[in-house]
């Protein structure tokens, strides 16, 4: 552990914790403006967030100890996500504690803690929600495995700093089996994170929640870790997606110095996919459910293709 | 007189081209079926003028080594160019009928005829090509000639037989031009790209040096897709209704000729397969899809109602026990594959055109409306029953010598294979006979027709079958025997 | 820069590959004639690209065959089609969606395997692609089995030719000339002959399904 590493790492966390509603609130704006709308403030995220925790947190009677840790559960492993995940610089003490496929686990965990606190109230909604949250994490697990095993098979390792020190070395080609699993992380992470076309994050009502209905029982701080995780997970997502298919910028291990360029460099990226994913959102309907299977099996598929073109072509 | 080849060879494709050209304008008239038969007739000439050229001067290799004649094709060559006169006589007279029913019209005519004539001259052009690839191209350019004619009647039955036909042999014959790529690819590895990598003449002479991987995928595709024309099972299921629903000059130059022509095909993909590979596995894949067509079609020959798609069955039955010969190889199979190809195709040929005239007065093609033939016109009567008999393998015709020379070899080189090959054939046997039993004898309730029926051909057909059966003479049998020997295995 | 041009044509065999794909999981008639001229489009750019690293002219024609042909011709001749006969826009499939793309997904598999062994003895520039080649082929022959409409079969047989096209291409640096020029002639025609077929089915059932054209049968039950 030496003190850059340190320093990356603590770096790492305060810039996920700090940037993540950031994000979020980018694009809010971004979805405002193309749909000729007044865009909200580039920090109500953070309002929303201080508003929360100044509230009272109501928990019903009925609730178990399960449903009061979820929220920081959740928390927990999005912040630990967003700390291995390299974003400014692949020098982090903390990702030996987990390669790839032991962050989509953290995922897994993260979700499946939300899923049982929503049933645990018995409410309706909790219930519906978290059949349909698992739902759509059944299905977009193996499709984002496959897309990390693709990016693996081509960089020799499952480990993220790995995965993105090599990435950063190949000269530049054009690389089909990337394009695919490219393609196929953006389906995933927009199911994951209950974007449309998946899922409308804004929706009221309940019926068409996905992700809304595990958190309609929450209040107070409890709301406020959750909606504060929820953006950590789009930055963890985001990040993953950069550092595998955009790696350009990040710091490596004997340059410790490059992370003062690459801070800027990864707002910039992020921009950029910011405005990127509004478009995606404001061109795209919200697809019925039952399509939803259909659309994750795609980018399943278009994962498994990419792995097969890379073993037939090499590329 | 001896003719230039080469020159008899470019008439032989040009007449039967010329005339589809001239029956699409000429078609619908009084005279159109005459001129048919003129184009048919004069393509025979040339035919036969070729013939007796190769046969006394040895193989051809025309127009910069595209076009090659060797006994192998030289006999099919002629055999084409008969079956299609004969047809060509048989079709005028029914026609006439059909017309004046109504089944057919002036522009169906045009159709009829022109496509009648390109389909002989692209049958006429897979036999006759060097190049693999232009057989490819003309097989599948006879299967299109004759697309539109099987659905002609535009009943619901005869639409989807034709559909069934085009899209089922146009998957059959994708799969042989992978089959014909892989082979372009592995020419390309010995003697180089360009033209000369497809031609037949010179992957003969390099087969050895061919790689046995891509020869062995090669062959397979070339199987399976061939092998769908053929009429091999499991990849026959447009056969029985193409046969069964076009009109009947269709029907017996289908099974008389293109099932040959494809067969053909097979067989000269085969000589390189086994010069390539030393593990035979083109006879026996060969060996197994003729025994599955045998036992399968005999089978099902039970079931049937209708008089075409029964004998379109027995169609699929001789075929596989062709297939089955040529996948034995050594000169007695080979031998008596290529006698069997010639007997079946006269006799299956001759028993339409009966089958044709007799569904025509009964007004059906089903068998239970067809009865008392002897009664109602005994030329007709005996025609289809010593038809049926010669097709099925009764002495003295063609088909018996065939047959047992087929079954005597099956027996020293695969003993297992004779007795079920037995039994199928005695399944068939019973079946069909009892069937044109009940057509043939008893009293006729058939209305008489205004054209007599042209069943000239009918007896000249068996004549030759006849004939084949008893001496097969000298010069046809030395033939074979070469072209026996070509094929090799 | 030939590095980068090289690469180009795994791109395209790539394409090739999810348009395949895309075909077998579509719902909409239309979108699978677009899906077929982008094939097309796909083609023609991987024949140029074969053709100027191998400096063989006889691409150049073929690539420009295929562009009239495949590009112009054939989409006009489909959209007339559809117009003329107002089609209705589903495409009726016998086997759900997510299915079909699974079996795919396994023939995908099946066909590489299968030409894996061939592909490493072939000289020619692009032969890693035979592989995706047969693919596309196989899955081809697949949508054209488990569609109960006329025109999507149709439509799977020209892709099946489409594949064929880039095997011929990607193995062998394309086939002679005048096996070229025959077999697009052979396609034109069938074209053609399959929209007068499709006319006359129209004419006859008064709609396009297929399974109307399922009444003959061999067990003796047939609906004469």
């Amino acid at each position: 552990m030496t003190i850059s590493g340190a320093v990356a790492q603590l770096l790492e966390i305060a810039l996920a914790l700090a940037g993540a509603p950031l994000l979020l609130g980018w694009v809010d704006q971004c979805r405002a403006r193309l749909q000729n709308r007044r865009a909200p403030p580039l920090v109500q995220p953070y309002r929303v967030l201080r508003k929360l925790f100044n509230k009272e947190s109501v928990v019903a009677d009925s609730a178990s100890a399960l449903f009061r840790m979820a929220p920081y559960a959740k928390f927990g492993c999005m912040t630990l996500a967003c700390a291995i995940v390299p974003t400014v610089s692949t020098d982090l003490p903390l990702a030996t504690a987990a390669d790839a496929i032991a962050l989509v686990g953290l995922f897994a965990l993260a979700r499946t803690c939300l899923a049982l606190a929503a049933m645990d109230i018995g409410t309706a909604f909790g219930g519906m929600g978290a059949r349909r949250d698992m739902l759509i994490g059944f299905l977009a697990e193996p499709a984002l495995l496959m897309t990390l095993f693709c990016v693996s098979l081509i960089t020799h390792s499952t480990s993220l700093a790995n995965m993105v020190e090599t990435m950063n070395r190949r000269p530049f080609g054009l690389e089909p089996s990337l394009a695919f699993a490219g393609i196929a992380f953006t389906i995933v992470s927009l199911a994951e994170n209950t974007r449309i076309p998946v899922d409308n994050p804004a929706t009221h009502l309940e019926l068409t929640m996905i992700h809304e209905a595990l958190v309609l029982e929450y209040s107070g701080r409890h709301l406020a870790m959750l909606e504060w995780a929820a953006s950590l997970k789009m930055f963890a997502y985001s990040c993953i997606g950069l550092a595998l298919f955009f790696p350009w910028g990040i710091a490596e291990i004997d340059t410790p110095l490059a992370m003062i360029t690459a801070v800027p460099v990864l707002a910039f990226k992020l921009a950029i996919g910011g405005v990127g994913l509004a478009l995606i959102e404001t061109i795209s309907a919200k697809m019925r459910i039952f399509r939803v299977p259909e659309y994750l099996a795609t980018a399943f598929l278009l994962a498994v293709i990419g792995l097969l073109v890379h073993q037939l072509l090499g590329a | 007189m001896t003719a230039d080849p080469v020159v008899l060879l470019a008439l032989l494709i040009a007449v039967p081209i010329f005339g589809g050209m001239a029956l699409a304008f000429l078609g619908h008239s009084r005279r159109g079926p005459g001129i048919n038969v003129a184009f048919s007739g004069l393509t025979l000439l040339v035919a036969a003028a070729l013939t007796t050229e190769v046969v006394q001067g040895g193989p051809v290799l025309g127009l910069g080594e595209r076009f090659f004649i060797d006994p192998l094709n030289a006999f099919l060559v002629a055999l084409t160019a008969l079956v299609g006169f004969t047809t060509a006589l048989f079709s005028r007279p029914y026609m006439r009928i059909e017309r004046e029913r109504g089944k057919m019209t002036g522009p169906r005519m045009r159709l009829f005829h022109s496509m009648y004539q390109l389909f002989i001259a692209m049958m006429l052009v897979a036999l006759t090509t060097n190049n693999l690839g232009v057989l490819w191209v003309a097989m599948e350019a006879a299967t299109l000639t004759t697309v539109l004619l099987v659905s002609v009647y535009r009943t619901p039955a005869s639409l989807e037989a034709a559909w069934k036909y085009f899209i089922l042999c146009g998957v059959g014959i994708a799969q042989a031009l992978f089959g014909t790529l892989l082979l372009y690819l592995a020419a390309d590895r010995v003697i180089g790209g360009g033209e000369g990598a497809l031609l037949w003449t010179h992957l003969a002479a390099v087969k050895a040096q061919l790689e046995p991987n891509i020869l062995a995928l090669a062959f397979v595709f070339l199987l399976v897709g061939y092998g769908t024309k053929v009429g091999l099972v499991p990849l026959h299921n447009w056969l029985p209704d193409a046969h069964a629903e076009g009109p009947t000059p269709i029907s017996a130059v289908l099974s008389g000729l293109l099932l040959n022509v494809a067969l053909y095909a097979i067989l000269r993909c085969k000589v390189l397969a086994d010069g390539a590979m030393t593990n035979g596995l083109p006879g026996r894949s060969m060996i197994g899809f003729g025994i599955l067509s045998v036992v399968v079609a005999a089978f099902f020959l039970r079931r049937q109602r209708d008089a075409k798609r029964m004998f379109a069955y027995s169609s699929i039955e001789h075929m596989g026990l062709m297939t089955f010969a040529f996948g034995l190889g050594g000169p007695v199979a080979n031998f008596a594959g290529l006698l069997h190809m010639t007997v079946h195709s006269l006799t299956k040929s001759a028993i339409f055109f009966a089958v044709g005239h007799a569904a025509q007065r009964a007004g059906s093609q089903m068998m239970d409306d067809i009865r008392g033939l002897l009664a109602a016109g005994p030329t007709l009567g005996w025609g289809l029953l010593l038809g049926s008999l010669s097709i099925l393998g009764v002495p003295p015709f063609g088909v018996f010598t065939s047959e047992f020379l087929i079954l005597t070899s099956a027996m020293r080189q695969l003993p297992w294979a004779a007795p079920v090959l037995l039994l199928a054939l005695g399944v068939a046997f019973a079946a069909v006979f009892a069937r044109v039993q009940s057509m043939v004898f008893g009293d006729s309730n058939l209305p008489p027709v205004r054209h007599p029926p042209a069943l000239l051909p009918v007896f000249v057909h068996l004549g030759l079958v006849l004939m084949l059966g008893l001496y097969v003479p000298p010069f046809l049998a030395g033939w074979y025997r070469q072209a026996a020997a070509l094929i090799g295995g | 820069m030939r590095a980068l041009v090289e690469q180009s044509i795994n791109l395209y065999a790539a394409i090739l590959l999810i348009v395949s794909f895309a075909m077998i999981s579509q719902r909409r008639i239309l979108s699978l004639v677009h899906l077929y001229t982008a094939q097309g489009v796909t083609l023609v750019l991987a024949t140029l690209t074969v053709a100027g690293l191998t400096r063989q002219p006889d691409l150049y024609v073929s690539a420009a065959l295929t562009a009239v042909l495949k590009v112009i011709v054939i989409p006009l001749g489909l959209h007339r089609i559809i117009d003329r006969m107002n089609v209705r826009w589903d495409v009726e499939p016998l086997l759900n969606i997510p299915m079909t793309m699974l079996v795919g997904i396994v023939l995908v598999v099946f066909s590489f395997n299968l030409a894996m062994p061939i592909s490493q003895l072939s000289s020619s520039i692009a032969r890693g692609t035979l592989g995706i080649a047969l693919a596309c082929v196989l899955l081809s022959f697949m949508m054209m089995i488990v569609r109960a409409k006329a025109i999507p079969q149709v439509i799977g047989f020209l892709a099946m030719e489409n594949g064929l096209f880039f095997a011929a291409t990607a193995a062998t640096n394309g086939m002679p000339m005048i096996v070229e020029l025959g077999i697009a002639l052979d396609v034109l025609v069938g074209v053609l002959i399959l929209s007068v077929f499709m006319f006359q089915i129209r004419e006859q059932f008064d709609s396009l399904d297929i399974r109307h054209l399922e009444q003959l049968r061999d067990d003796g039950k047939d609906e004469r």
